[in-house]
């Protein structure tokens, strides 16, 4: 077991948690933003950069200061380890920085994609992007890429984040798609202009932090705002087929994975529930969809917040006080 | 003349030749290492000689030898890093085609030291000539018993295999070398675990700059005590400087570390001063990615010392005034370089070589292409000089590998040495872009 200090909050994790996981097991608005790391894909991280965070020092047994900002989601705790997210200015200017980064070449065309009000990258600008752009030139564009009848890709849309791949790799049989091209040209493709063919294919649409990867049979339904969320399963011979159902009225409007409050799926489904069970007959329904509170997908749900007791029982009184407690938007 | 390590026999005839080589003394390192010295004893002498990675970083290579994890049932490799792709560096791919032998001795002997049984030379695609040499020269020693199993009789087995790179300068940074040579796509790992402990297909691997394997087999024959012995300080040994741009004699200069920069500059010996008889502007020390130096800060520091042919030398000053001395690439500019175009030029190739993984750098590179593109052609506004700035800092440190830094570097030296001549651009743009136009001072910024 590892101590270590993050943002003045002391928290006791095993060897080699990653220091983003540490800060996860407190909580709150001190957990960096990631939106390449996801937990259940193995060696995903490390890429966006915008949970970078500051060692001030690295280690019980060596208390010198980590010369440079490290990704809080691939660098691993050392007991005694001190680090600084929220506190630090550095991190947060240089958080703003990777921001404006990930929006230069993003088209911003929020007003018209299917993420948007469900969109990582709409959130994390929100919370540390600035409200103009210093980027004069023109934004990156790519030939548009027909990957099936299920699956659309925006190119443009994408930020890199290899989330897809590893999921392609690790949870599809046989990996049809991955990054082609180097540089600001690298784009995701499948070789050579391929069908994405595949029973558990649609997961890379859940696992998208941006409206790059969407549903096709989503596709300008609706907004996620105007749909209703409910919990559903059913006995699927393939997947868990525990699934959240998007209705709007009596209609499902589309099934995706549930996710929990960072965004990552917790069982990965297929696409047998998620693209040919659009009755609400093909499901039992288990009850509404709870929806954090500052999601503009709860607009119009109410229901009292749900704070987790067992943070609270471990912090001291004066934090819990400070700390947003509620789970973030997903 | 200094003394010569590595290319004191460079213009023998048939050098490339095992014959030859032998016949000059060559495998000597391979027949004492191997048959008087035990694995930990090359790596103690490697340690006091005081040798610094060639590569560029300048970090101990006995230390990282000595870091090398040892577990049970994992084998160990040896990776050398051929793959030279630094603008204004070109020192390794002399070395391997003139003496490829020398590589061949460092890799044997070093992958003694380190208890490799497979090591791998990583050349960079361009070089498919000097790949062939190095071939040959392999298959030579294969055939003489030097590789293979039981060399010289000695026990000890080593395969060595040369690989080619597809082009990519990113497959220069040891872990995306790593990661291409493991057949995959050239990005870097995210460190820690660094190559030492979890390298080549997840096993402990030492990668190490062609130069300074080579270096190893005369630290082997002569004891590390006498290689401490040259140079200056923390800076030992001899270093191979491909030296290149405006100046009278272009080309690989093997010196003793601690000569005067001055000498090595303006000697006939060595680069023979600017061409032309012209004025000197400025110097980029040690391949693309070290911060520029306007000419007089790079001959004294800041505060008047003369500078010396040494890594601590060379970044006095540290980023305000100084530079490094990287991989030895010297691109010296006379003054009828643009340095806006230079520096453009600069950032157009790591805007094309970045790799894309990690968003700084990937979008950062081509912004800042972007901006010095607009300065250049004029087309530039005051603001832009500053933003240039803002974005390499928000690129530097940031960024998975050192590409982000190599990118930022430049572009902000230049800047901050020569922000006359980028305002120069903004503000007579017709002047600044007229053929063959060159900045000449002051009075250009207040008349023109």
């Amino acid at each position: 077991m590892a101590k270590i200090t993050f943002d003045g909050i002391e928290v006791e994790v095993e060897d080699g948690t990653s220091i983003l996981n540490a800060a996860r097991k407190i909580g709150g608005k001190i957990v960096p933003p990631a939106m390449c790391y996801y937990k259940p894909l193995a060696g995903s991280g490390g890429k966006c950069r915008v949970c970078l965070v500051k060692v001030t020092q690295g280690s019980a047994k060596d208390p010198r200061p980590m010369p440079k900002l490290v990704a809080s989601c691939v660098t691993p705790v050392q007991d005694g380890m001190v680090v600084e997210n929220t506190l630090s200015p550095q991190v947060l200017e240089a958080r703003k920085g990777v921001v404006e980064m990930l929006l230069i070449n993003h088209p911003l065309d929020c007003p018209v994609c299917d993420q948007a009000g469900e969109c990582d990258l709409q959130n994390l600008s929100y919370e540390h992007g600035t409200s103009g752009t210093r980027y004069e030139e023109e934004r990156r564009t790519f030939d548009k890429v027909d990957i099936g009848p299920l699956i659309q890709l925006h190119m443009t849309r994408c930020i890199l984040c290899y989330r897809c791949v590893y999921t392609a790799d690790q949870i599809t049989d046989k990996r049809v798609h991955g990054i082609l091209g180097r540089g600001d040209a690298a784009e995701i493709g499948t070789y050579i202009e391929n069908v994405i063919d595949n029973d558990f294919s649609g997961n890379v649409i859940d696992v998208c932090p941006v409206g790059a990867l969407t549903d096709k049979t989503f596709r300008f339904k609706n907004r996620v705002w105007f749909t209703k969320p409910v919990d559903a399963h059913r006995d699927c011979p393939k997947c868990s087929g525990k699934v959240v159902l998007w209705n709007r009225g009596s209609d499902v409007l589309r099934v995706t994975a549930r996710k929990n409050e960072y965004g990552e799926v917790v069982e990965f489904i297929c696409n047998e529930c998620r693209f040919d069970k659009k009755e609400v007959s093909d499901w039992i329904i288990d009850g509404p969809r709870h929806i954090a509170r500052a999601s503009v997908i709860s607009a119009n749900h109410y229901e009292l917040p749900v704070v987790n007791p067992q943070i609270i029982a471990d912090l001291p009184e004066s934090t819990t006080k400070e700390l947003n407690l509620l789970p973030r938007p997903f | 003349m200094g003394l010569k390590i590595l290319t004191e026999h460079i213009n023998v005839p048939g050098i490339d030749t095992l014959e030859t080589y032998r016949k000059l003394g060559g495998y000597r390192s391979v027949e004492k290492a191997l048959k008087t010295m035990t694995p930990d004893e090359v790596v103690e002498e490697v340690k006091k000689s005081g040798l610094r990675g060639r590569g560029g970083a300048g970090f101990p290579t006995g230390l990282k030898w000595s870091f090398l994890a040892k577990p049970e049932g994992k084998p160990r490799y040896l990776v050398c890093n051929a793959d030279e792709s630094e603008p204004g560096t070109f020192k390794d791919r002399v070395l391997m085609e003139k003496i490829p032998h020398a590589l061949i001795e460092g890799m044997i002997t070093s992958s003694y030291a380190l208890g490799a049984r497979t090591s791998y030379i990583y050349i960079r695609g361009e070089l498919m000539f000097v790949l062939r040499i190095l071939e040959k020269a392999i298959a030579e020693c294969y055939a003489a018993g030097l590789l293979g199993e039981n060399i010289l009789g000695s026990g000890y087995s080593l395969d060595l295999h040369v690989h080619p790179g597809g082009g990519a300068y990113i497959c220069g940074e040891e872990t995306a070398l790593l990661e291409s040579l493991e057949g995959k796509r050239g990005n870097p790992r995210n460190k820690p675990p660094f190559p030492a402990v979890w390298g080549l297909y997840g096993c402990p691997t030492v990668v190490n700059n062609v130069e300074s394997i080579a270096t190893v087999p005369w630290i082997v024959n002569n004891t590390g005590e006498e290689y401490a012995k040259i140079g200056v300080g923390r800076s030992t040994g001899t270093k191979l400087i491909s030296a290149g741009g405006h100046i009278n004699n272009p080309g690989v200069y093997e010196i003793e570390l601690g000569l005067p920069v001055e000498e090595f500059l303006f000697s006939d010996e060595y680069c023979g001063g600017i061409w032309k008889g012209r004025k000197f502007k400025a110097i980029v020390a040690g391949g693309s990615s070290v911060p520029i130096l306007p000419g007089e800060l790079f001959l004294k520091t800041a505060e008047g010392t003369p500078r010396l042919m040494t890594y601590e030398s060379l970044s006095e000053g540290g980023f305000v005034s100084g530079t490094m001395l990287g991989s030895g690439g010297f691109i010296v500019m006379d003054d009828t370089t643009c340095i806006v175009r230079n520096t453009w030029n600069f950032s157009r190739f790591y805007h094309h070589e970045s790799c894309g993984q990690c968003s700084p750098c990937r979008e950062g590179t081509g912004w800042m292409e972007k901006i010095l593109h607009r300065l250049e052609h004029g087309h530039g506004h005051m603001h832009d000089i500053d933003l240039l700035v803002n974005v390499s800092k928000q690129i530097e440190g940031n960024t998975i590998c050192p590409l982000g830094d190599a990118a930022a570097w430049p572009v902000a030296s230049a800047v901050r040495h020569f922000r006359d001549e980028f305002e120069w651009h903004v503000k007579h743009p017709e002047k600044a872009t007229a053929a063959g136009a060159v900045y000449s001072g002051a009075e250009d910024l207040a008349f023109a």
